[in-house]
């Protein structure tokens, strides 16, 4: 039952380190996705990413930090097992489930709906 | 009036960002769609054969199906224009960045306008995702090498 | 004589009627009632947003010529403006009318521009019926400047919502009863070094400011003189740094200055600043502002239209945001 707390506050405070990059440092939603994504990939690097994933399941999941951390994590797990040549192969062998999902509903959204400027 | 004189003023007239409030409402709007996120990460375990770790991947489908939804129905920029990076920084924003993409650009054609441009907005996330995944697992495959630290 | 942009018209181009359409959202705004043709649909049930904003221009110029009992081939010239890459909705409405066509640009202060040159031809006894005016699509100007519609950004109090909306204006030689278009003021370009695109506002409001001396001054009037003085879409923001800059300046214009992009959607706090693009001004000057004129509630205006010149380029290429303000005076008499 925890896990939903934890889940919550977790996700919570990553979108908060977001907003600070918005209103604070002024970056853009863009360059503040790609800090948060570039953070999650040197998190795992270090190993605190997967402890992190234990604590808050979903709330370390869900945020665009968790994308850095699998492929980084794809990428050295295949380097564990054949060295420097598998830095290489695991990046390729890596797939996100975001990405296709993005692609495909991305896809489908585009034969269904059309965009409404309403307010 | 020069460049900076005008700067001084503009900021001093321009209304700030409320940081407090926008504070809150990331935390709670990023919150939210983490715990709905457990819930259905939850869902995958208990009725189909998913562990901890394995339900990760139909969990972020699931939030970017149910964002597409938003996004094609006009909701998801009224809950960003809320909750602001509490929005942006869930998968879901991942997904709304491509789904808005693909549908503003339908009316060039599936080839040139969706083809081309639904990564417009997260092509950057991407490219940084996989450079800083490359560079990272090398450093980390160099330092083993070294015997500075180990897997 | 050096003129320096100051232009006095002696002949009194008059502008015979006006033409102004909107789309859906727009019925939010308190000049709703005074735009004569309001759509159901954003895309006036076309598939495109930029066919849609083609339609809507060239109905305003259809509804403008009509009122006059005029059709287009009375038209000599069609001075239009918008904001879409090259123009091509202004393109397209040109093609469709077949009036001798000048496309032309200042961005948000096009509806001033267009007027300028409309009186300019009028003047020099070269055109006796003249379309001048501007428009601009919310979906299709979001999407060239911005981001995608439906793409999820948190935008500050600062940012403006672009307007879905065309105005175009029928300049005549002089014409009794109708306002007069008597003198106006081409802006320069001003560039204080604002990068912010979501603060158009404060990018445009010291252009605005340059213009309104620079046309006291090369013509001897005083703010005082003018019933209303009215900027095109400095928004909220803007128009309170517009004030201050007044204030700083020695000018008193608390009674008479209002900006039509604050204004337009009744400041009501979804629409953040308030509106813009090129519709936006002119849409409240050739509805409001001339049937105003025309009740004889103003007799003396000032129009100054805001436009900032900058490209989604040049702003990712870190470039600061080059803005302009056209001046023009109508007088009813």
């Amino acid at each position: 039952m925890s896990i939903f707390i934890t889940a919550f506050i977790v996700g919570g405070l990553i979108s908060v380190v977001g907003q600070l990059l918005f209103d604070v440092a002024k970056l853009t939603p863009a360059h503040t996705l790609c800090i948060l994504v570039v953070t999650g990939s040197i998190l795992d690097g270090i190993g605190w990413y997967e402890p992190l994933i234990d604590f808050a399941g979903a709330g370390a999941t869900i945020p665009i930090t968790s994308f850095g951390n699998s492929l980084t994590h794809g990428a050295m797990a295949e380097a564990e097992k054949h060295g420097f040549v598998g830095v290489l192969t695991g990046m390729f062998e890596v797939t996100s489930s975001g990405i296709s999902a993005a692609i495909l509903f991305g896809f489908i959204a585009a034969v269904i709906f059309k965009a409404k400027g309403k307010n | 009036m020069d460049d900076k004189k005008y700067a001084t003023l503009e900021q001093e007239i321009s209304p700030k960002p409320p940081l407090f409030q926008n504070i809150i409402r990331a935390f709670l709007t990023g919150g939210m769609i983490c715990l709905v996120g457990q819930f259905i990460a939850v869902f995958y375990m208990t009725f189909f054969d998913f562990t901890e770790r394995t339900a990760s991947n139909p969990t972020v489908a699931t939030m970017i199906f149910i964002a597409m939804l938003l996004t094609g129905f006009g909701q998801y920029r009224k809950i960003a224009q809320f909750g602001g990076a509490g929005a942006a920084v869930p998968i879901t924003g991942f997904g709304n960045a491509v789904v808005s993409a693909s549908i503003e650009h339908k009316s060039e054609g599936y080839v040139l306008g969706v083809g081309g441009n639904m990564f417009k907005l997260a092509g950057s996330v991407i490219l940084f995702g996989v450079a800083s995944a490359f560079a990272v697992a090398l450093i980390k495959t160099i330092l083993v090498k070294f015997g500075v630290v180990s897997w | 004589m050096v003129k320096k942009g100051i232009m006095t018209f002696q002949t009194t181009p008059s502008i015979a009627s006006t033409g102004v359409t909107a789309g859906p959202l727009e019925r939010k705004s308190p000049f709703n009632e005074q735009f004569d043709k309001v759509y159901e649909d954003e895309r006036s049930d076309l598939t495109t947003n930029e066919q849609g904003h083609a339609k809507m221009i060239e109905d305003a110029s259809m509804i403008a010529l009509s009122k006059i009992d005029a059709t287009p081939s009375d038209a000599d010239y069609l001075l239009i403006g918008d904001l879409v890459n090259q123009m091509t909705p202004s393109n397209f409405c040109a093609s469709s009318l077949q009036i001798p066509y000048l496309g032309m640009f200042a961005a948000c202060a096009t509806s001033v521009s267009s007027l300028l040159m409309g009186a300019l031809l009028t003047e020099s006894n070269l055109s006796t019926c003249a379309l001048a005016g501007a428009g601009s699509q919310h979906n299709a100007i979001e999407r060239q400047f911005r981001y995608p519609v439906e793409y999820g950004s948190q935008k500050p109090k600062t940012a403006q919502w672009t307007a879905t909306a065309a105005g175009i204006a029928v300049v005549t030689p002089f014409k009794a009863g109708v306002p007069k278009i008597t003198k106006g003021t081409v802006g320069r370009v001003i560039d204080l070094g604002t990068t912010d695109p979501l603060n158009m506002g404060a990018a445009m409001a010291p252009a605005a400011m340059d213009t309104l001396q620079r046309h006291l001054k090369g013509h001897r009037t005083k703010e005082s003189d003018y019933d209303l003085i009215m900027t095109g879409d400095l928004g909220e923001t803007g128009f309170t740094i517009f004030k201050e800059l007044a204030t700083r300046q020695e000018l008193d214009i608390s009674s008479n200055a209002r900006d039509a992009g604050e204004e337009f959607y009744g400041k009501d706090p979804k629409f953040l600043a308030g509106a813009s693009g090129a519709g936006c001004s002119s849409a409240v000057y050739f509805s409001y502002v001339y049937n105003e004129m025309m009740k004889g509630t103003y007799n003396k205006v000032l129009l100054i239209a805001t436009g900032s010149l900058l490209s989604p380029l040049s702003y990712q290429q870190g470039e600061t945001i080059p803005c302009i303000a056209h001046a023009v005076e109508l007088t009813m008499k």
